[in-house]
């Protein structure tokens, strides 16, 4: 008797069975599922899906939207696109860093504050000139957030304590220390938040007027780029890079094999938290120019997603960062012209997150899908020369 | 004061207490438990949307819905841990990264749906449901003690049950059938499989058993801490439940006794501010004790803990 192969299953296998491309395949599949789910979800709720993703991408400066305000542009937005998608990028390579190491860097949004705020205290709040201003800047979140991360990386190697549990307890000491801070002594007492950072110092240039329009024109998105392409050379191209991912597959054996597993632990979360530092002072010196009091950026969680949707790779972050920052960022374009609650956002961000989290089992699903086939096939083929 | 801060620690420490001993079933049969915070949420979500539906037809005084939120929130929990372990046992995921996960979709899930459902059911734009203030008991003869009377004043009914459940917790994990193989699971799911019962089982019940149980801290948080439910219910006490029972070396009493750490120090910072007469912005600083606190016990207590010899291992049949 023959037996069918369901042609569901060969059409899966067909789509995502070349390892060669899963790390790209298995993602886009589980984005797709995502997106279905979330627009099952917008028409459940009596809204079009359709209109809604263009919403979001006409927030972002990727569509045309049918009108301008005086002054604005595509290209307007499509840059403050970029001012918002350049803490994403550091955040989520600062999660990716750690998770090459074995570590999950939950942190991101405690190190994000604890430099922006430092940042703000001793730069923002200066008369320094823009020229040493912003390089100070940098460099303070540097050193800022990469201290923290060491820290977190230090009770991890010195006292085994769960680097999860200790980065969340972090992020709340910074939060309410920060917010004391600032209520006692740096907040504005019209917007209850902290007071604005001088212009000089600010990783953004604000409203600059170039043939009659206006753009905020994002430094930080060159450096975010940039710096993408270094770690991606120090993962891939040196011993510290090579330690470092040994280190992450198995702690054990690296020990066995005289790698410092101690020393590698520490300095991956030193540059994680360096690189959450830039997105942190991208964030707030940058996007924002000022800290809102106990809270947490969304930044620092999304990354997350980012991270592992990007496979931790670098490049692959930098798409997938794109992504996810539409999502961010249209949604005050798409609430006010499709009537939905922004809140869809972040709902369809976890989703995609939840599906990116089954990806091990996608892979395991396409392999023995494939063998089934071809078992199938084999007995097929016997039957036949009988 | 003394007074203030037993019955106010009290109600801290108990609902915190409860998670725990979620966490520590879950973390027992070898399943990493870090969702606590996303299932306290999503639990007490359940419960308030029962107990707001409820007091539309019983009145704001009713004990009813009271009640009931505390079932549905249960329930709820227990539903949503589902995902958890459906993702980690069956779908084979990284458990931690599963659990933080479950916590950023219910985050995002609750926020929307309680948009939703307001403008939809009550026509209100609003983000929480308000759910009343919960009745206090006071037992009459015993609350009269000096110092150890205030352990029975102003008691939350949501107190007695929790300490109902946790006994009953305690003897299912220590002295049943079903908790030996629970415990057994989580150091030895070989062995376990050998005698012939089905680890993914006992495993995805021992989430589930977490998921109800973090669901009923979740809506004691909800009623005791701020008579509503709304985002501000994610303030890391999932978080701090699971320092716990790190702290307390996946055990149940020795657990207990860290949650009452947390519970007074908690409340003895309020008061502290409170009689000082400083200014409200620093009550920020007492809220940061809990954590320096659990910070500080970790880098004693880490290093000597014994964690489940199997926790955070997907189970293998054909691995050995």
């Amino acid at each position: 008797m023959k037996r069918k192969v369901n042609p569901f299953s060969r059409l899966f296998v067909k789509l995502l069975g070349n390892e060669k491309y899963q790390s790209f395949t298995i993602p886009v599949f589980a984005i797709i599922l995502s997106l279905i789910v979330g627009a099952v979800l917008i028409a459940v709720l009596g809204k079009d899906p359709i209109s809604a993703c263009i919403n979001l991408l006409q927030g972002s400066g990727i569509w045309p939207k049918p009108k301008y305000a005086g002054g604005k542009s595509m290209l307007t937005d499509l840059l403050s696109f970029m001012n918002y998608w350049t803490p994403m990028i550091f955040a989520s390579l600062a999660v990716a860093v750690a998770l090459k190491a074995g570590l999950f860097n939950i942190g991101v949004s405690g190190q994000m504050l604890a430099s922006g705020f430092i940042a703000s205290v001793l730069i923002g709040y200066s008369g320094l000139s823009a020229v040493v201003a912003k390089p100070a800047v940098i460099l303070i979140a540097i050193v800022v957030g990469g201290l923290v991360g060491a820290f977190i990386g230090w009770l991890k190697y010195k006292f085994n304590i769960n680097e999860v549990v200790s980065s969340i307890m972090i992020n709340y000491i910074i939060q309410y220390v920060v917010a004391f801070l600032i209520n006692t002594k740096y907040v504005d007492p019209v917007s209850r938040q902290s007071q604005n950072i001088s212009d000089a110092s600010r990783l953004t240039l604000m409203n600059t007027q170039i043939g009659g329009y206006k753009y905020d024109i994002p430094l930080g998105i060159i450096l975010a780029i940039i710096t993408a392409f270094i770690i991606r050379f120090i993962l891939n191209k040196t011993t510290f890079g090579y330690e470092l991912k040994a280190v992450g597959s198995n702690r054990k054996a690296s020990a066995y094999a005289g790698i410092n597993v101690g020393k590698n632990m520490v300095l991956a979360m030193l540059i994680s938290g360096s690189l959450a530092g830039l997105a942190g002072v991208t964030y707030y010196m940058g996007y924002f120019s000022s800290i809102q009091p106990k809270v947490l950026s969304a930044t620092g969680f999304d990354a997350i997603a980012v991270s592992l949707l990007g496979n931790s790779n670098p490049i692959g972050i930098l798409f997938s960062s794109f992504l996810i920052s539409i999502i961010g960022k249209g949604r005050t374009y798409m609430s006010s012209s499709a009537g939905l609650d922004a809140e869809i956002a972040s709902v369809i961000t976890g989703l995609i997150l939840l599906f990116s989290a089954c990806s091990a089992f996608i892979q395991y699903k396409v392999k023995s899908t494939k063998e089934q086939i071809k078992e199938i096939e084999k007995q097929n083929n016997a039957e036949v020369k009988k | 004061m003394l007074d203030k801060i037993i019955i106010d620690g009290l109600s801290f420490a108990l609902p915190l207490f409860i998670m725990a001993i979620g966490g520590i079933y879950s973390e027992r049969s070898g399943i990493t438990n870090l969702a606590l915070e996303g299932l306290q949420g999503a639990g007490a979500f359940v419960g308030a949307l029962a107990a707001v539906f409820l007091m539309q037809s019983f009145g704001m005084n009713s004990p009813v819905p009271y009640y009931a939120a505390i079932f549905f929130a249960m329930l709820g929990g227990m539903l949503y841990s589902m995902l958890h372990a459906l993702l980690c046992v069956k779908f084979k995921a990284n458990q931690v990264i599963s659990g933080v996960v479950i916590n950023i979709l219910a985050m995002a899930l609750t926020v929307f749906l309680t948009k939703v459902v307001n403008r939809l059911a009550f026509g209100a734009p609003s983000d929480k449901f308000e759910l009343g203030v919960s009745q206090r008991w006071t037992v009459p003869v015993l609350s009269q003690i000096p110092i150890v009377g205030a352990v029975f004043k102003d008691i939350y009914p949501f107190e007695i049950i929790i300490i109902v459940v946790a006994i009953i917790a305690w003897y299912v994990l220590y002295k049943t059938k079903y908790g030996m193989h629970l415990r057994a699971c989580g150091d030895n799911p070989h062995a376990v499989d050998a005698a012939g019962i089905d680890v993914a089982k006992v495993r995805f019940t021992a989430v589930m058993v977490s998921g109800a149980l973090a669901g009923l801290a979740g809506m004691c948080f909800a009623y005791s801490i701020s008579a509503k439910y709304s985002s501000s219910i994610y303030v890391g006490y999932g978080y701090l439940s699971i320092a716990a029972l790190i702290f307390g070396n996946w055990k149940i009493i020795p657990t207990f006794a860290a949650c009452l750490l947390f519970g007074f120090a908690n409340s003895a910072g309020y008061q502290v501010v409170k009689a000082a007469g400083l200014p409200s912005s620093y009550s920020d600083l007492i809220m940061i004790l809990p954590y320096v606190l659990t910070l500080l016990l970790l880098v004693f207590f880490s290093k000597h803990n014994n964690a489940p010899k199997a926790l955070g291992e997907i189970y293998d049949k054909g691995k050995r």
